[in-house]
């Protein structure tokens, strides 16, 4: 929009800014309990748009916030390196589209590293291109970890995640706090 | 005596080069590179085809335009600033890459991106799937009516389009509502948890923008305008990123 300088009346924000305000504001009353026991162990994807091109560190501490508020702090593992120098997962710029298939795959070696490095049993990717990207590494690469969004996560602590709501998430999460299960497929 | 130097590029001019400078406002430092090869070190796209950052840059800096252009990199560059984040100088390498892709014909773009930019030229979604908007405000309403009845918690939840004055206007990929519409529903239910006052608009709905990673700027123009001017015709205070 910069580029283009295009006339706006608004101002334009990421969510991951909102969700670690309601949290703060107890609008959004989540918590960690449900992992409390089962301990599964989460690491966050900073997606380059949004930390290191649009809103910085700043936001890369939103969304840990956030995180930890809903695992649990000892539940979360960081990458190194992170934030406004995370690695690109490989998914950006068109590359999940640009048909190079075998390099794309090439290119995220590096995160997927990163993420086996950290030993979760998933990575959290609240951009779309990242998710798909991750989720594709984890296959490629064998490394089993699954991937979530973000507001999957928050909804689950919140209890008020249904069974169709979870299609993608790996056995561990599938039977956990199911709301209204009689609505499943 | 030792040979003479190779003379690399002579009378050759960077039009690349050239042109990310006249583009940016600091003229993209291109010429302040140190050769320290920070960039290169920390690019997960180093070493495919043959390519790294610096090699690019330098390669710019020398005239070497043609063997640029035949190279695939700029294509397996994700444009992710990585490089310019770690340079002692700043030097902005995505915006030759973006130069450099597009200075391929369009027709020789990787059709996957082409066709996708060119699906979100269709209609006015600007959906890189082709989803007209009508589907659009179809699956959004038919999903929430299955939720509201199914779910008593959330017989109240809302999930408007084009709602003037609304507080937020929310943009959404195109993934959710084609391939996997309850996936709209968390986050639905966080904002109606909250209470917030939010809207999508029918026009220029999609998040996506494959016009970009084309290179196509006048395509890209198009349809960040029309999601912008949707978001003016509501008149909402913020325009929120929903991934």
């Amino acid at each position: 929009m910069r580029k283009f300088n295009i006339e706006h009346d608004f101002e334009i924000k990421n969510i991951y800014e909102y969700y670690a305000k309601w949290i703060r504001e107890g609008k959004l009353k989540v918590n960690s309990d449900w992992n409390k026991d089962l301990k599964i162990k989460f690491t966050v994807q900073d997606p380059c748009q949004i930390v290191r091109k649009s809103f910085g560190d700043p936001i890369a501490e939103d969304l840990r916030f956030i995180v930890k508020s809903v695992v649990g702090e000892e539940n979360f593992i960081d990458m190194t390196p992170n934030r406004s120098n995370n690695f690109c997962c490989g998914g950006g710029g068109g590359f999940l589209q640009s048909g190079f298939k075998d390099e794309r795959l090439a290119y995220g070696k590096t995160k997927d590293d990163q993420i086996q490095a950290t030993k979760a049993d998933y990575c959290i990717a609240a951009c779309h291109n990242c998710h798909a990207q991750i989720h594709e590494l984890s296959e490629h690469y064998g490394g089993g970890y699954g991937v979530v969004h973000l507001w999957t996560l928050i909804c689950l602590s919140l209890g008020i995640l249904g069974p169709n709501e979870r299609e993608y998430l790996r056995d561990d999460l599938k039977e956990l706090n199911v709301f209204h299960p009689e609505t499943g497929f | 005596m030792g040979e003479a130097a190779v003379k690399i590029g002579g009378e050759k001019k960077s039009i690349f080069k050239d042109k990310v400078m006249e583009l940016l406002p600091d003229g993209g430092n291109l010429n302040a590179c140190l050769t320290c090869g920070a960039c290169a070190s920390g690019c997960p796209a180093t070493g495919l085809a043959g390519m790294d950052p610096r090699k690019f840059l330098r390669m710019a800096a020398l005239g070497m335009d043609d063997e640029l252009l035949s190279s695939n990199w700029a294509w397996m560059c994700s444009m992710c600033q990585r490089c310019v984040h770690v340079c002692p100088m700043e030097i902005n390498i995505p915006a030759l890459v973006y130069n450099v892709r597009a200075a391929w014909p369009r027709e020789t773009r990787p059709k996957g991106i082409l066709g996708s930019c060119d699906a979100a030229l269709t209609n006015e979604s600007g959906s890189a799937m082709g989803t007209p908007v009508d589907d659009f405000i179809f699956v959004v309403g038919d999903v929430l009516e299955e939720y509201q009845e199914n779910q008593p918690e959330f017989a109240d939840m809302q999930a408007p389009i084009d709602k003037k004055g609304a507080e937020f206007v929310l943009n959404q990929n195109s993934r959710e509502p084609v391939t996997e519409p309850d996936e709209l529903v968390p986050l639905w239910k966080i904002l109606h948890t909250v209470g917030v006052d939010w809207t999508y608009t029918s026009k220029g709905w999609a998040g996506e923008n494959y016009c970009m990673f084309l290179s196509d700027d006048e395509s890209w123009k198009h349809l960040t305008t029309q999601t912008i001017k949707a978001a003016n015709e509501v008149g909402c205070k913020t325009f929120l990123n929903t991934e």
